[in-house]
């Protein structure tokens, strides 16, 4: 802590309208022995913003609601590991995106780009160099991240909209070419797959072959199945959510909130927006890449569906359903959307039916032809209502409705912040 | 030319669609002075303004800032050379902190305009906060510095406007209407401030519709109408002259 004698040292400040005039700034750090011992001090106290034992605190809760996921996601059926992974690859993904649209406000409707970028790399890696998947990973971070800086630095020009408008055009860009001109790298529609016999040039080295049974990846012998390939993305996205902890409290993170608040004002008060905002990009990027990577990493094979704008689209709702420019909002979003999906997308007419058994026939026709078009294929439906509703009734995403219900639990017994 | 002249406005000219808002514009500001610049509405003192910190491009002239050619220069660079300016209708970050509003610029004074400390924790840099902290007692700001900027009255958001000017401690601090939408009250304790920063020697140029801020602050005004500079002098010399009763009584054509 600081050593100023004006620490700890309560200010009174007299009331406002009483003042005659500034007074000296001498005079605002006497001591004042009268005051109860209780009431905060008002002075230049110097306490943290964002005590740094607050932060490890939410880190430990975090992680522990993330490892715990197996126990307490049984009740809801969701506990087996290949929803569980989705959960937190798509986690890191809509992390990652908050990064960019939650703190600087720059809405990217191409994130997913680097989502297929990324997977399109571990598989190479997986081919090439290894099956372990620390070679894979760094790489494709390392790429989605040259991509995002190119991709990033030309959008940029642009904000509002015209930014929005050119992601999605890279983007779909990159997807038309992985199905063309791209097939020697992207293997086109039947997807990029890793074979028995690739080369594998690291794995040849150590083992002598490169030859598998199965190609499957491992982290040092470790085989990515069942559950290993959830622990190992639940430790990626713990490692992820803190490195976007840090970049939110970081002198870098409140820059970035200034570019969404007033941007005219950053460049009039000296700074130079525009790698503020790339480097924000290319972050972001990279997370994508991570979660690309980990896609491969759990199912060794990469496809360009990937990179639909479908799949950019369902990143943004994932970060605004849950609270965009929150730390936990977007994850909660990305288990959320991926779980309702998981259920919706799994129901038929005939499950319906059932479901239905207890009305009479022609009710029960009736409530089956309106309900199947929200689901199976068409859940995309439901989801557009839920996010319509959000964003009417919720703006704020689901961070914000608890924020909600939390102050008004508390208006009955805590009076006390309103009075401050 | 004055040897010690801060910045000086060189035959500047500016044209919207048409409408002449500058024409043959010549101010010198001189170093440690308060200098006004009153004129009625539309008369292009916003617009001078925008074309010294480099919002505007004049279409003819140039503006020197101690010695230094700064038309064409891009804002952020010529904040960092030394220029901050008050806007007319306050830019502030409502989404922050009053002392995160104050921080920011102190980080841009500090770094410069580019610094990447993505890693670091904001509460590490304990320089940066106690200049924010004591520039907002300054202001008298400092009871609500853990507020949200959007919350405040509109005259406080210009204090806080102001106090995001002061951190940096600029050579030159161009102020767009600093007390407009205060009450007399608060108005006064602007002018004290304002006095206040001028003992430390801070170079200033000053739009202002209130008089008694003018007379209080001004070592020199220029009058401004249509576009023109029409009066230069004294604060009572200009308010003597017959050529600005008459562009302020309605004459203005
Ligand atoms: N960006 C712009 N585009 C077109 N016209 C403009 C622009 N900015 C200012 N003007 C015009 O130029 C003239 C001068 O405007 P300016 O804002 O400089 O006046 P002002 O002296 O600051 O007036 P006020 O006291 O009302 O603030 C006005 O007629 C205004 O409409
Ligand atoms: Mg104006």
């Amino acid at each position: 802590m600081d050593t100023t004698p004006q620490n700890n040292t309560p200010q009174t400040t007299a009331p406002q309208t009483t003042a005659p005039a500034e007074p000296q700034r001498s005079a605002h750090y006497h001591h004042s022995t009268d005051l109860p011992t209780q009431l905060p001090p008002r002075g230049p106290d110097m306490r943290p913003l964002w005590p740094p034992k607050v932060d490890i605190l939410m880190t430990v809760l975090f992680a522990v609601a993330v490892f715990t996921m197996p126990i307490w996601l049984q009740p809801f059926g969701a506990a087996y590991p290949d929803l569980m992974q989705r959960f937190a690859i798509f986690g890191i993904f809509a992390i990652g995106f908050n990064i960019l649209f939650g703190l600087t406000g720059y809405l990217s409707f191409g994130h997913a780009a680097f989502l297929g970028v990324g997977s399109y790399a571990a598989v190479w890696s997986f081919k090439l160099l290894s099956l372990n998947i620390v070679p894979a990973i760094l790489l494709s971070i390392g790429i989605a991240g040259l991509f995002a800086l190119a991709i990033g630095y030309v959008s940029l020009r642009r904000s509002g909209i015209y930014f929005a408008i050119l992601t999605l055009a890279f983007a779909q860009m990159c997807y038309n070419l992985a199905y063309s001109v791209l097939t020697p790298i992207t293997n086109g529609e039947t997807g990029l797959r890793v074979l028995r016999d690739d080369p594998r040039v690291l794995d040849a080295l150590v083992t002598g072959t490169s030859e598998v049974a199965v190609p499957r990846a491992s982290f040092f012998g470790i085989e990515m199945s069942g559950m290993t390939g959830f622990w190992t993305c639940a430790v990626c996205l713990l490692i992820a959510f803190y490195i976007a902890l840090r970049i939110t409290r970081s002198p870098f993170g409140m820059m970035l909130r200034g570019i969404k608040s007033n941007q005219t004002r950053m460049n009039y008060i000296g700074f130079n927006t525009r790698p503020y905002t790339l480097v924000a990009f290319v972050v972001s990027g990279m997370y994508a890449g991570l979660a690309g990577a980990l896609l491969a990493v759990v199912d060794p094979l990469a496809g360009a569906e990937r990179m639909q704008w479908t799949a950019s689209g369902e990143v943004v709702l994932m970060t605004i359903l849950g609270g965009a420019g929150t730390l936990l909002g977007p994850f909660l979003g990305a288990v959320l959307i991926k779980y309702f999906e998981n259920i919706f997308s799994a129901l038929s007419d005939s499950t319906l039916f059932q479901a239905f058994s207890f009305l009479p026939d022609t009710a029960r026709e009736v409530v089956v032809t309106i309900v199947s078009p929200f689901v199976g294929e068409g859940w995309h439906l439901t989801l557009g209502v839920l996010f319509m509703l959000v964003v009417i009734f919720l703006p704020g995403g689901l961070t914000e409705g608890f924020r909600r219900i939390a102050r008004a639990l508390r208006g009955g017994s805590g009076k006390k912040e309103s009075s401050q | 030319m004055m040897g010690n002249a801060v910045l000086s406005v060189a035959d500047v000219q500016k044209n919207f669609a048409g409408l002449r808002a500058l024409s043959d514009i010549d101010l010198q500001i001189e170093e440690g002075k308060t200098h006004a610049i009153i004129g009625p509405n539309g008369a292009g003192k916003s617009t001078l303004l925008n074309v010294c910190v480099g919002r505007l491009a004049p279409d003819q002239g140039a503006v020197v800032f101690h010695g230094q050619v700064i038309t064409g220069k891009k804002p952020h660079e010529i904040n960092q050379l030394g220029i901050a300016r008050v806007f007319q209708t306050p830019e502030i970050f409502p989404d922050l902190t009053l002392l995160q509003n104050v921080m920011a610029p102190a980080y841009a004074r500090r770094d410069g305009p580019i610094r990447l400390n993505l890693l670091t924790r904001l509460d590490d840099d304990k320089d940066v906060r106690l200049e924010a902290e004591h520039i907002l007692e300054d202001v008298g700001l400092a009871a609500k510095r853990h507020d949200e900027a959007s919350a405040l009255s509109r005259g406080d958001k210009r204090r806080l406007e102001l106090a995001m000017c002061l951190v940096q401690h600029p050579k030159l601090l161009l102020l767009d209407e600093p007390t407009a939408g205060m009450s007399r009250l608060d108005t006064n304790r602007t002018i004290d401030l304002l006095k206040r920063i001028k003992e430390r020697g801070m170079t200033k140029v000053i739009i202002e519709h209130d008089m008694h801020v003018v007379f209080s602050l001004a070592d020199k005004v220029s009058v401004l109408a249509q576009g023109r500079i029409i009066a230069e002098g004294t604060p009572d010399e200009v308010r003597a002259d017959p050529k600005v009763q008459e562009a302020y009584l309605g004459g203005a054509h």
